[in-house]
């Protein structure tokens, strides 16, 4: 079965963000002033062959921690769905 | 004595390693293609700096998969020195190497230009020649070398000794100014925890010629030659 993986790979909390901090610093120049926390991350998207989301998951893990982030300094989530739909 | 650099796809301070040790240390050295599963017989192994795999995802990220990675592991798990330089040290932190994470400079710039950075550890194969809290000059050239270790790492890199750089002023003294980067505590360089694994941004490479502005960079490749001399000797009596 193919499975979409959408990955998600965001500096953790304590780390700080110097995009996030300057795209914070723009978007307050162009008079939003209610914005906060801008945090800027990446966006992984992927498709992989396994039997059921169980075994899709534990790939997509597996690939997170030891390639999409770096666990010292990020944290990762992701969303599957089947392919195609 | 032997020197193997390696040379990853986007390498490109390699040919500055290799120049410096076999045009002005007069040693022997050889380049190791990134693909080789063996390194052969080395004594010291150099990853140089560079934009491996163009920086893809974080730097060092891709490189860290390399064959050769394999071999460097075993090497450095015997005991071999390995220097990482700038993109090497990027790759020594990617693969578990060495502690801690370098990523984006916190005002965003790709920064070129000379730095002062301060030896706080002279007990490594790396560093023995330079007395404690000598300051060396040396370039930087690079857009994420912020280092970065959560804080229980921190407290076990300070109580293991295995800060061996810090970016400091002219007289050795750590400030916000002398900090290019943003890295914590002004950390510019780090070790393993047996200390034959070094990293650091600065490029001593760069620093060995008067031509270039600085020769400090030296004492970084006369330390472990005397500390490979030194071994030799002990192997021949």
């Amino acid at each position: 079965m193919q499975w979409k993986a959408k990955v998600e790979v965001t500096l953790k909390k304590a780390v700080l963000d110097p995009q996030g901090a300057a795209v914070e610093k723009s978007l307050r120049a162009l008079g939003y002033d209610e914005v906060s926390e801008v945090r800027v991350g990446k966006y992984i998207e992927l498709n992989l062959e396994a039997n059921d989301r169980e075994e899709a998951a534990a790939r997509v893990e597996d690939m997170s921690r030891r390639l999409l982030s770096n666990p010292v300094i990020e944290d990762y989530s992701y969303v599957l769905q089947e392919a195609g739909l | 004595m032997k020197f193997g650099v390696i040379v990853f796809p986007g390498s490109n301070c390699d040919l500055d390693a290799y120049h410096l040790v076999r045009d002005v240390l007069k040693k022997e050295v050889e380049y190791i293609h990134y693909s080789e599963k063996s390194i052969g017989r080395q004594d010291v192994i150099i990853l140089p700096g560079g934009f491996t795999y163009g920086d893809y995802l974080r730097s060092g990220a891709i490189a860290r998969f390399s064959p050769v990675m394999n071999a460097i592991a075993e090497f450095a798990d015997k005991g071999g020195p390995v220097l990482g330089i700038c993109n090497g040290f990027q790759v020594l932190t990617e693969a578990g190497l060495l502690p801690g994470a370098l990523y984006r400079n916190h005002h965003l710039q790709f920064r070129c230009e000379q730095v002062f950075v301060r030896v706080d550890n002279n007990s490594l194969p790396f560093t023995l020649s330079a007395s404690l809290g000598k300051v060396l000059e040396m370039p930087v050239a690079h857009g994420d070398g912020s280092y970065y270790a959560p804080p229980e790492l921190l407290e076990e890199l300070k109580a293991n000794d295995q800060i061996v750089f810090r970016y400091t002023d002219q007289n050795g003294d750590v400030t916000p100014q002398a900090n290019p980067n943003g890295s914590l505590e002004n950390i510019a360089g780090v070790c393993n925890r047996v200390g034959n694994v070094v990293g650091l941004m600065p490029h001593p490479e760069r620093a060995g010629e008067k031509v270039l502005g600085s020769r400090h960079g030296l004492i970084i490749f006369k330390s472990i030659i005397s500390y490979l001399t030194g071994r030799e000797v002990v192997r021949n009596v």
